[in-house]
């Protein structure tokens, strides 16, 4: 008898919908080949998140109803976003939990950790001959324990560096301080601009006296606000999401 | 005025703010390295949140067995319900023993109750005897930081300080000088102190005694040398036993300072002979805040400062631009609980990166109860009408489908065909120092459909 495929249910957040197809483009690639049977949600819009963040939960239950609603069929719910999959986990406890909304809770995974954890894979077979500096969200590490973290005792770990050691040419930099913050932080990246923009300042210069050529991270929302600084400035370092480096055999 | 326009005042000079910021990450390093070395860090930190976690659910309890022992050790305990009542106390104290010079070693709760002027006002000269403090003190400043109160001043600063208030002469910020120099001037103040004040680390139930931690013996000095000491404390201080100070001391020097133990960690037990000893209990808020299952656990806070110091954005905006007596991400919890209204910016002043609750060697999941205060800010505090109108808009479009595609739409062409000079205008915060997304000629939707239609 063949073995059932998982079904996945790509969530692709806003944000990466109308501003980075090519994230969401590259994260279905992947998915379809890792050899999961993965369906796009046609109804989908958000987790959420921004409003939560803001203060204004409340006034998101609709949109987290709908989330649930558009993905409680799925085996898994994943997203090349960490805050939003964190969001998903933490934060749907405003909801009654309902068994949909325990399971949508918890089967929502970060594209890096389904690969790793729930398919059990870190070789890809991609290709990538570049020197690569990995920005380690902080929804993602410190929420989603993705990785350890460098305040906690503890092994060394890491899920986007159990990845992407294994593409092929890709040269991992080593960064001054491995996991603080970008500033981006939501909203707080326009109410408190002076702070969000020099954080992210900081980032991106520790990657580059770190020689990286492209910055890399799980999740775009952090990626879109050092590409700002980083267009803005015209510095010489190229901004990608994990999934497009994942999926690439350059 | 928000923490986001203090902020950026504070930012206005990029060298100070970069020096600041290394200043304080150069502590947080030392206190990794440091509970990194200690085999079972974690689990302390798990004893210290719990033992702190019973007190608070039992506090009643081991407040009465503490005033009990002290009381049998021949401490006088007072108790006072607020600020006002705190001073009052103290002052009575201070009258009885005729007393005219008073020096203090560093106490959060003093500055709290806005004790020194309280007591300079009566005519009553308060020296703070921490190095640090008395720098801020003679710049008339409030401290920045609860473990280091003048860190955001250079040695430069303080050089051109002593030359004006102790008549130094100038060194270019000679740190070994200036350290002199401030002893002999403290040395003065000590000797010729009538009382002594001090703040409390840890008071144990159940010997009745307090413990003050310092790293320049500051305490201990003023103490022996007055007639009488008055120990100043929160109700959240306590620990239920002596033992319990083998859990909180080798958390408190690491997360503060990265040092294994503060150099003098001092057992006040009992007066000495022929002199008096006082300590006054303050609640001042902190039953109120306990009652609030939601913030409960911000009374662990053992005031070590490691949240200040791993805290990007504190390090970049400084200690002044909370506003608060305790700033950074402590003092953003517990600000909101004192007066909603003035400090409803501060649990947004931070990214949710949740570095603070990892370093809080008692557990506190300080991130979470921002997240927490800023839905509890929304619901009564009046919200700019912009923000407001634009979340609660968001709210209905993004739940629902139909209306979110229209309304994607329309902003990719926004952000595609309005001219840079529109969208960098000054209410666009974002394009002041970042460039926009560069707008894509499709959506992935718009791919999506595309791809099943020809697939
Ligand atoms: S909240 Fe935790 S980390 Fe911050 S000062 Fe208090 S004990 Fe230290």
């Amino acid at each position: 008898m063949q073995k059932k495929k998982i079904k996945v249910g790509l969530f692709i957040p806003c944000y990466i919908n109308q501003l980075y197809p090519q994230v969401g483009i590259a994260t279905l690639e992947l998915l379809e080949k890792l050899d999961v049977d993965v369906d796009y949600p046609q109804r989908q819009t958000c987790c959420g998140q921004p409003l939560g963040n803001s203060g204004y939960e409340e006034d998101s239950k609709g949109i987290c109803n709908l989330f649930v609603e558009n993905f409680k069929e799925y085996d898994f719910i994943v997203g090349p976003s960490g805050s939003c999959i964190y969001h998903i986990k933490h934060h749907f406890d405003i909801l009654e939990q309902t068994p949909e909304v325990k399971r949508v809770r918890n089967n929502a995974f970060e594209l890096c950790e389904f690969i790793v954890k729930i398919l059990g894979k870190t070789d890809l077979g991609a290709s990538f001959p570049h020197k690569v500096g990995l920005h380690k969200s902080c929804h993602g590490l410190r929420g989603l324990k993705l990785g350890s973290c460098s305040e906690v005792q503890g092994e060394h770990y890491s899920t986007e560096e159990d990845l992407l050691n294994q593409v092929r040419g890709l040269e991992l930099m080593s960064l001054n301080r491995k996991d603080e913050c970008c500033g981006f932080g939501g909203t707080f990246a326009v109410f408190e601009e002076a702070i969000s923009s020099k954080m992210g300042k900081d980032r991106v210069q520790d990657h580059l006296s770190s020689d990286v050529e492209v910055l890399t991270g799980a999740d775009h929302s952090c990626l879109m606000h050092l590409e700002g600084i980083i267009n803005r400035n015209k510095q010489p370092i190229k901004v990608m999401h994990i999934a497009e480096i994942l999926n690439s055999s350059l | 005025m928000s923490h986001a326009t203090k902020a950026a005042e504070f930012n206005k000079n990029e060298a100070k703010v970069n020096w600041h910021d290394k200043a304080l990450w150069y502590v947080r390093e030392k206190r990794d390295k440091s509970a990194h070395n200690v085999q079972g860090w974690e689990y302390l930190r798990q004893l210290g949140s719990k033992i702190k976690a019973n007190v608070l659910s039992n506090l009643d309890e081991y407040l009465i067995q503490f005033e009990a022992n002290a009381k049998k050790n021949g401490i006088h305990v007072h108790w006072a319900s607020d600020a006002e009542e705190h001073n009052n106390i103290v002052n009575d104290i201070l009258s009885k023993h005729n007393a005219k010079k008073v020096v203090k070693s560093k106490s959060m709760l003093t500055e709290e109750c806005h004790l020194n002027p309280f007591l300079e006002s009566r005519g009553i000269e308060v020296v703070d005897t921490d190095l640090g403090e008395r720098i801020v003190q003679l710049a008339q400043e409030p401290p920045s930081h609860i473990v280091l109160p003048a860190i955001h001043k250079t040695k430069e600063d303080v050089d051109e300080l002593f030359q004006e208030h102790l008549g130094t002469t100038p060194s270019q910020g000679n740190p070994e000088y200036l350290v002199g120099e401030a002893r002999k001037h403290l040395r003065d103040k000590f000797l010729n102190a009538d009382v002594a004040i001090t703040g409390v680390n840890f008071a144990v139930a159940d010997t009745g005694g307090v413990v003050v931690c310092t790293n320049e013996g500051n305490a201990d000095m003023g103490v022996h040398l007055a007639k009488a000491h008055i120990a100043c404390m929160g109700i959240e201080k306590i620990i239920p036993k002596e033992k319990h100070l083998g859990v909180f001391l080798r958390l408190l020097a690491r997360s503060a300072t990265g040092q294994p133990i503060t150099t003098y960690s001092s057992h006040f037990n009992k007066p000495e002979d022929g002199k008096e000893m006082h300590i006054v209990i303050v609640d001042n808020g902190r039953t109120e805040q306990l009652s609030r299952e939601d913030f409960r656990a911000s009374l662990h806070c053992i005031r070590c400062g490691a949240c200040m110091n791993t805290c990007p954005i504190y390090r970049r905006s400084g200690g002044h631009s909370y506003d608060y007596t305790i700033p950074g991400p402590i003092g953003s919890i517990l600000s909101p609980g004192k007066d909603l209204k003035k400090h409803s910016s501060l649990p947004f002043a931070s990214t949710l990166c949740g570095s603070c609750s990892n370093v809080c060697p008692v557990k506190i999941n300080i991130h979470e109860q921002l997240y927490k205060w800023r839905q509890v800010i929304v619901k009564e505090q009046k919200q700019p009408m912009v923000k407001k109108s634009i979340l609660k808009t968001a709210g209905v479009v993004l739940s629902k489908p139909g209306l979110y595609r229209i309304a994607g739409k329309t902003a990719r062409f926004m952000l595609k065909n309005a001219p840079k000079f529109m969208i960098y205008n000054k209410l666009n915060a974002w394009g002041k120092a970042r460039d926009l997304p560069e707008v894509k000629g499709q959506n992935f939707d718009d791919w999506y459909k595309k791809r099943q239609k020809n697939g």
